[in-house]
């Protein structure tokens, strides 16, 4: 099966190890992945910050780079989520475009959610050590409503304990721009997720979105907190 | 009208945040109340029957306000018919002036108040007590925070952020009672104080949680009991109630009563469900000889008119949505400086009050949507807060564009890096220079960059790679390419 790689920008830019991972994992699974190289951003900053034009603009752009492929695959609910939902309210009044929209939508897929449910695997045939625990990425869970599938991945994990933690489901505080417009509340609502993941005793904490990992590891590193925070992607890889 | 202070939401948030006492507050009763709203839930309803209800009444409030003029004119016979009065006041201070002429004509001295959210718009007491007629407040919540001198911190639950030592000293400072931390001796020194004002006075206030159309009623739930006294011992009835709470018929009651309990305070039923139709019968043993409705627009035109924000109007203040938000849980209810707050609070305050001043709150949310979820009527808060967004950067209504130029500036330079992938790419590549001397093993310590740079006080940043994904995958990790 052949399915194209949307990055993301934090992962393009920042994270380029989680696209590694993403590949090693997609490859294993006899995908064959490919990386549209026009490919830029989503467009869901400036569509947070209220800039729609802007944000139009790029999803265009978007669109071309991705319409011809049969599966896209993207390693973040948010950037997932922005294509698939809000495409549909940033193109509401101009019915080609939001054609296009609806279709890319349609094919377009988190990386947990393309696993389990196009490529239905749950075991993906990785080995790590430790004691997991998951975070619910809000746009992932509330959009997409996906809680289940990084779930039974990590369970199928080899070497991997799951062991959830006091509130799963809230919000970590990252919030894109809400994280630079409100330092201060993002991190009072990341000090209660951070005592959530010390009290699961994990020694590693999996998230689907590098926002919230982004997010969650500069307070961590900062603070020499000695949990990890990784992407799922890199916990699968493991081999 | 109340004042409204919601251009300093950055300052009140901080200083919340830094209140040991509010972080307490917030911490316990905000827990209590999604664990009472979960179980209580859960007890009666399937998740599918629960949701299935919840659309139910989505729909006979957009129903509803998709024909406000037609209800409102039926709701205005049927209480007409019934002996009351009717009366529609465009702002605070028209209804402010009606409540003070309906006083003035009855002599009134002292006024009963049950909780009312419009008379908290209105900044009801403080007018009165300039027309000389002394309100008083019999809510539990609403008496403390009226001898605190405060507004209401949630909107269910006023004085949620007063600890009981805080009430002993207020109760003591204006009832002369003995110090206490016994709540139920709290309870009763407050009962003792309100009853003679119970006995006393002329005029009842309320508020009202439905007004059902074809039978011109009044539906207030209350738990205290407070409500009923103030709507059948005084000779007057005065009941103020946004424009929006008009439901058509009493089939379409139900829902509500089922939904309102149980998202607000996680109860079955409240303890008092009140049903007023107007004034004192010739066979009734108490209850008002007069009877009055004031339906209040104050701004709410202002969202009716945009057809995004209308779904606002559907609320129905349960407070669900504030105790589900991870920034009300943190900041609590003053910091959003007028009287609703979290996250329905952040999208009726800008088109209600003035959308410059209160520029910040729609911006204030992780639009993590834990509001949307737990809404009983499916009221699509982020949405809005989006389209609130949109609104102030774009400025698509007169005069209310908020972004800050830098603002603009950055999401200009952002739209021409991401245009193409090559430009892109130069963008990275400049990046990776001007931020040499920021980096220290792979991380950013201090961001020195205008709006961004609150970051970095308790975070570090990532560095931009030394080789982007798409440079990974060109160098290598993709297929092989023909030599060009």
């Amino acid at each position: 099966m052949q399915a194209a790689l949307c990055a993301t920008c934090l992962v393009d830019q920042f994270f380029p190890e989680v696209g590694e991972a993403v590949v090693t994992v997609l490859r294993r699974l006899d995908v064959d992945v490919t990386f549209p190289e026009e490919q830029t951003c989503c467009g869901q900053i400036a569509f947070n910050g209220g800039y729609r034009k802007e944000a139009a603009d790029v999803a265009r752009h978007f669109m071309d780079v991705f319409e011809n492929e049969r599966h896209v695959v993207v390693p973040s609910g948010s950037c997932a989520s922005m294509i698939k939902v809000y495409y549909r309210e940033l193109f509401r009044d101009d019915p080609d475009d939001l054609e296009r929209a609806l279709a890319l939508g349609e094919k377009t897929h988190e990386l947990t959610d393309f696993i389990v449910n196009v490529l239905e695997v749950t075991d993906v045939g990785s080995l790590a050590r430790g004691l997991v625990t998951y975070h619910d990425s809000c746009h992932l869970l509330r959009e997409l409503g996906i809680s289940a599938e990084p779930r039974s991945l990590i369970g199928g994990v080899s070497g991997v304990e799951l062991q959830e933690m006091p509130n799963a489901d809230a919000c970590c505080g990252f919030g894109g721009l809400f994280s630079v417009k409100f330092p201060e509340i993002s991190i009072a609502i990341l000090d209660e997720k951070l005592d959530a993941i010390r009290a699961s005793g994990a020694d590693t904490v999996v998230a689907n979105d590098c926002g919230c990992l982004m997010h969650m590891r500069g307070a961590i590193e900062r603070r020499g907190m000695s949990v990890r925070a990784i992407h799922i992607a890199e916990l699968l890889a493991g081999e | 009208m109340a004042q409204v202070k919601s251009a300093a939401f950055k300052k009140a948030s901080t200083r919340a945040l830094h209140d040991q006492g509010i972080q307490h507050a917030l911490n316990h009763v905000m827990n209590h109340f999604t664990e009472a709203r979960a179980s209580a839930i859960a007890a009666d309803y399937s998740d599918e029957s629960w949701d299935a209800m919840r659309t139910r009444a989505a729909a006979i409030k957009a129903h509803t306000i998709g024909n406000l003029d037609y209800y409102l004119d039926l709701a205005d016979r049927s209480i007409r018919r019934n002996g009351g009065h009717v009366h529609f006041a465009d702002d605070a201070a028209d209804a402010t002036r009606i409540v003070i002429d309906i006083a003035k004509r009855h002599d009134v001295k002292r006024a009963i108040k049950s909780k009312s959210m419009v008379s908290e718009e209105m900044g009801l007491n403080d007018a009165l007590k300039r027309a000389g007629i002394d309100p008083v407040e019999t809510d539990l919540g609403e008496y403390i925070i009226q001898l605190a001198g405060e507004t209401p911190f949630h909107i269910i639950a006023p004085a949620m952020h007063k600890t009981r030592e805080e009430v002993s000293d207020l109760f003591h400072d204006w009832l002369k009672s003995a110090p206490t931390s016994d709540i139920a001796r709290l309870c009763s020194i407050a009962r003792e104080a309100l009853r003679k004002h119970f006995e006393t006075a002329e005029m009842g206030i309320t508020g009202a949680n439905f007004v059902v159309a074809e039978t011109g009623t009044v539906v207030i739930v209350t738990n205290e009991g407070n409500g009923r006294m103030v709507t059948s011992t005084p000779r007057v009835h005065v009941a103020i109630c946004g424009m929006e709470k008009v439901l058509p018929a009493i089939e379409d009651l139900p829902v509500f009563l089922r939904l309102l309990p149980r998202s607000a305070t996680g109860q079955r039923t409240t303890s008092y469900t009140s049903f007023i139709s107007g004034p004192r019968g010739p066979s009734d043993e108490d209850g008002p000889e007069e009877f009055h409705l004031i339906f209040v627009d104050n701004g709410r035109l202002n969202l009716l008119k945009d057809e995004v924000l209308r779904e606002a109007l559907s609320c129905i203040r349960c407070g669900a949505c504030l105790n589900h938000c991870p920034v009300y849980r943190k900041v609590g209810g003053h910091a959003y400086g007028w009287v609703y707050s979290g996250p329905i609070g952040a999208v009726v305050t800008g088109p209600m009050t003035g959308m410059k001043q209160a520029a910040d709150l729609p911006f204030a949310s992780t639009l993590c949507g834990a509001c949307r979820d737990v809404c009983p009527v499916k009221i699509d808060l982020p949405k809005l807060l989006l389209h609130l967004r949109h609104r102030l950067a774009e400025g698509t209504g007169s005069g209310e564009r908020a972004g800050t130029w830098m603002e603009r500036l950055y999401i200009r330079r952002w739209h021409d890096a991401v245009k193409t992938r090559a430009a892109l790419d130069r963008s990275t590549r400049l990046g990776r220079l001007l931020q040499k001397p920021l980096v220290r093993r792979g991380k950013v310590r201090s961001l020195p960059l205008p709006v961004i740079s609150g970051w970095t006080k308790d975070r570090d940043f990532p560095a931009l790679a030394p080789k982007s994904f798409g440079e990974i995958w060109r160098d290598g990790l993709g297929p092989a390419r023909e030599p060009e």
